[in-house]
């Protein structure tokens, strides 16, 4: 038996040992936020926050969450509304298709954290790892931004 | 899922006492063809718009609600374009309520109205003018409906937000108007519009419906579903394209944790298990136990140019002008463009739901953009009668033309028909979206100009090169992947060419310009060395490409300014005026060089008589790696009446962002016998560090028909960005993409 915080909340898993934690998190959970995309660690698609650290979910073991604190994309809402960060995704406009967002947001959530003043060369660089196809770069940057202005 | 305001499915239809607008059409109008100068779909002449004379009944595409709500129902589908927002925009501003009274179900085929596919730019010229001329004309039997219970004439009446008031101030709500009310009325032909200058909604930027939902993980996306009971699909595919399975143990397969069944037909192998794991552990077992016969013989990514000007072909002159006047060319130039083959690259692998019912029924939750034709193709593969097969469209990742939704619709369907009543999710590996999705056809296109002694073009003559743009089911299950494989095997339908001058390969082939003689020519290649389809843009990206690089390559030989060469043979003032807007917009006239830096411009008019738009960039090369940096980017698009500004930009910035990646990334390899790029690190696309500033003007034209913007921005990107290097360093590059390596080399040729 699995357990950990999930957003704030302690939750247990009969998942087996070697189970894939995006799979635990989305299909036994059902959080919506994280994605598959490449199942490389390619993408950044599927990142959630492990203690506060943006991991790939989809090549970790949900094993080694146990007894750790796990953030999705939802977990991030304040009082059942969007968090500033969100906020300022939404006022951005800052998607075309949304697919690797969740995990996007993620990385601008971790990097804010640690540098809550960033600069568009900080921004930038957090997020390289992450890969967007609609081409919804700049207005994300702007996002992340708009947040910490 | 497909309500983005919070109500699901059952309960946006379940609403009591809708108004039903049954309407019988003046027969005088199924005889016309509407198809104005602009183009096809477009309105503007007498009739009606086509997506509304396919779907005339106006109850198939709205429903007044006595709960105060308006239900709208679409067959374009929200690809993360934003159309869903946009079109909805003109229904609230031509029916008189507020936006937020809209629900809006789109791409059911079930429910909503067949608009065919959701491509090529058409959700605002085909779906946006259908929805604006049908909410017109609702909102005139309402008025009329009004005037009865009123006593008051209509045309007095004024509407805000769904209440009537007339000229004595007596009022009345649409919720209260269509109270047990059923009726059976015919509509006119031509309903009263709102005036461009009136509009309130329209040209706003209202927010994306769909944004929040997806900026705080709530459930929106297909991979987000979770049904009751479902059960997790995989397919293992075959080693290449051509390959046999000759024999397979699938004993040991079904043996494995959580496996519930494994299909194979012919050589189509297929896993059903009770976790995405387990399908995942048991579909790559699959994929090795199978024995199979691999043939080698593709053609390979190096030969491909080569290949496609010999292989068998059918020239077609699309477009030809006969100089009448003036003397021999002073001299000739030419020059050969290549374009590879390119992916369309979702981030999200595609995806799809199927269950199968105990009324025979096999529903499908599909992202693909053509939700109507391919469940007639998945009907005809499982060998059903297409009414025993529902798709509804729910949001995939973006897909950018003909990705692999069809396919994942296709396979979790031919998995659930193995299990009935288990709901089967299916989402490929990257490598298997990759490897078998269809790619944007490689190209080569030949441009040849005279020009007399001031470098004036006299004659221009263009051959096009392309396998096809065009092998979406369309109704056929041999455009599905899997149906080839199946024993008897769906045999794919030998592709054709779009007919036309401007829809497949030749898509923006024809200039523009005002040159004398003009000849141009497609060479269209039916065999298939890859297997390719609708990319965006088609063939216009290449032929943009190609056309704007020798546009600007005849002006350095003139001599003359790129921006004042084209102006001289530009004659459209909707055209100058993008272009001089785009060239503003980024200094063009005071412009400072700088060593290896350079600017670079280019135009299109997409399909030559939708959006038109001009791209101007400034980009910094670094001769020691042969780098390109894109540093600054400036668009001018006019797409008619602007519905969305916000939206337009997004789609805007969005395709100039996808082109430079293809432009400077992007190229398919292969070799004789597997496709090599089976991931991001294989073939990378452009990445956060890399992207430009984009600054774009919109020019908006009130009252002028939709245009359509997702398409247009490809082409002049990838041509203003070849024409910014010839700036910077001097060399032209003809070959696409444009690699550091290839540009070190055509550096290092020119010293």
């Amino acid at each position: 038996m699995l357990s950990f915080k999930l957003n704030g909340r302690d939750v247990t898993t009969d998942a087996p040992s070697d189970a894939t934690l995006l799979w635990v998190l989305t299909d036994h959970f059902k959080q919506h936020g994280l994605k598959f995309g490449c199942g490389l660690s390619q993408c950044g698609a599927c990142g959630v926050m492990i203690d506060g650290t943006v991991v790939r979910s989809c090549q970790t073991k949900a094993s080694s969450v146990g007894g750790r604190s796990v953030t999705t994309l939802a977990g991030l809402m304040e009082n059942g509304k969007a968090s500033q960060l969100q906020q300022a995704f939404i006022d951005e406009q800052a998607a075309q298709c949304g697919y690797c967002l969740s995990g996007m947001i993620m990385v601008a959530q971790a990097l804010v954290d640690s540098n809550p003043k960033p600069t568009e060369s900080d921004v930038r660089s957090a997020l390289n790892g992450n890969l967007c196809r609609c081409g919804t770069h700049t207005r994300i940057i702007r996002a992340v931004l708009r947040a910490t202005a | 899922m497909n309500a983005p305001f919070g109500m699901n499915r059952r309960q946006l239809l379940g609403t009591t006492g809708f108004l039903t607008l049954t309407f019988a059409m003046p027969s005088n109008l199924f005889g016309q063809e509407v198809q104005s100068p602009e183009g096809p779909g477009i309105s503007g002449g007498p009739g009606l718009p086509v997506d509304l004379k396919k779907n005339p009944m106006l109850s198939s595409w709205l429903r007044i609600n006595s709960d105060g709500t308006v239900t709208l129902l679409i067959g374009k589908v929200e690809l993360g374009q934003g159309n869903r927002t946009a079109i909805a925009q003109v229904c609230a501003e031509e029916l008189g309520v507020n936006f937020s009274r809209l629900q809006i179900i789109a791409g059911d085929t079930k429910l909503c109205p067949d608009e065919g596919v959701t491509s090529g730019s058409t959700s605002m010229p085909d779906g946006a003018t259908a929805v604006q001329y049908a909410s017109a004309e609702v909102r005139g039997i309402l008025l009329g409906l009004a005037a009865t219970k009123l006593g008051q004439p209509a045309e007095t009446m004024k509407v805000k937000d769904g209440t009537v008031t007339a000229a004595n101030g007596k009022t009345v709500t649409y919720w209260d108007l269509v109270v047990g009310k059923a009726l059976d009325v015919k509509a006119a032909d031509n309903p009263k519009r709102e005036k461009p200058s009136d509009y309130t909604i329209v040209g706003t930027s209202v927010p994306r419906v769909d944004i929040p939902t997806k900026m705080t993980g709530g459930e929106i996306f297909i991979q987000d579903m979770h049904p009751e009971g479902v059960v997790y699909g995989m397919v293992a595919r075959p080693p290449n394209y051509r390959s046999k399975l000759t024999s397979i143990d699938l004993g040991p397969i079904e043996e494995m944790p959580g496996v519930i069944k494994v299909v194979r037909d012919g050589s189509f192998l297929g896993v059903i298990a009770r976790t995405k794991d387990e399908a995942m552990a048991a579909s790559a077992a699959l994929g090795k136990a199978g024995k199979w016969d691999i043939p080698n013989d593709m053609i390979g990514n190096a030969a491909i140019y080569d290949w496609l000007l010999k292989a068998p072909s059918n020239p077609s002159v699309i477009h030809t002008q006969i100089r009448t006047s003036g003397g021999a060319p002073a001299k000739t130039i030419e020059a050969t463009y290549r374009r590879p083959y390119v992916m369309h690259g979702s981030i999200g692998t595609s995806a799809a739901i199927a269950q199968l019912g105990t009324d025979g029924v096999m529903t499908i939750h599909t992202h693909s953009q053509s939700v109507w034709q391919t469940a007639e193709a998945i009907a005809k593969m499982l060998k059903v009668d297409t009414n025993k097969v529902r798709c509804i469209h729910t949001q995939g990742s973006g897909c950018y033309g003909h990705n692999m939704a069809d396919d994942a619709a296709a396979d979790a369907a031919l998995l659930a028909a193995a299990v009935p009543g288990m709901p089967v999710k299916l989402q490929y590996t990257r490598a298997q979206e990759h490897q078998w999705e269809p790619y944007g056809s490689a190209m080569v296109i030949k441009i040849k100009a005279g020009v007399d002694g001031d470098g004036n073009v006299l004659d221009w003559e263009t051959d096009v090169w392309s396998t096809s743009h065009a092998t979406r089911p369309g109704g056929h299950p041999g455009n599905l992947l899997s149906a080839q494989y199946l024993d008897p095997p769906f045999e794919q339908p030998t592709p054709r060419d779009i007919p036309g001058p401007n829809f497949g390969s030749g898509r923006n082939a024809i200039p523009l310009y005002q040159f004398p003689g003009q000849t141009v020519t497609t060479h269209f290649v039916s065999e298939m060395p890859l297997r390719v389809s609708s990319t965006r843009s088609l063939g216009a990206y290449p032929n943009v490409f190609a056309l704007e690089s020798f546009i600007d390559e005849l002006a350095r030989d003139a001599n003359v300014d790129p921006l004042e060469y084209r102006l001289r043979f530009l004659k459209d003032d909707r055209a100058r005026a993008v272009l001089m807007k785009a060239a503003d917009l980024f200094g063009w006239s005071s412009y400072e060089r700088k060593p290896n830096y350079g600017r670079g411009i280019a135009f299109a008019r997409y399909k030559n008589y939708a959006a038109l738009t001009a791209v101007a960039m400034e980009i910094r090369v670094t001769p020691r790696n042969g780098q390109v940096q894109v540093l600054r980017v400036s668009v001018a698009d006019d797409s008619g009446q602007v519905i969305n500004p916000n939206g337009l930009a997004n789609q805007m910035e969005g395709a100039v962002i996808q082109s430079l990646s293809w432009t400077l990334k992007e190229e398919v390899k292969f070799s004789d016998s597997a496709i090599l790029s089976t991931d991001w690190a294989s073939y990378p696309i452009l990445t956060f560090q890399e992207v430009p500033k984009i600054d774009v003007a919109l020019i908006n034209q009130p009252g002028m028909p939709f245009l359509g913007t997702g398409e247009a921005g490809q082409g002049p990107t990838a041509a203003a960005l070849a024409n910014a290097i010839y700036d910077a360093v001097g060399i032209r590059l003809y070959t696409l993409p444009f690699a550091p390596d290839r540009v070190k080399a055509a550096m290092n040729a020119k010293k």
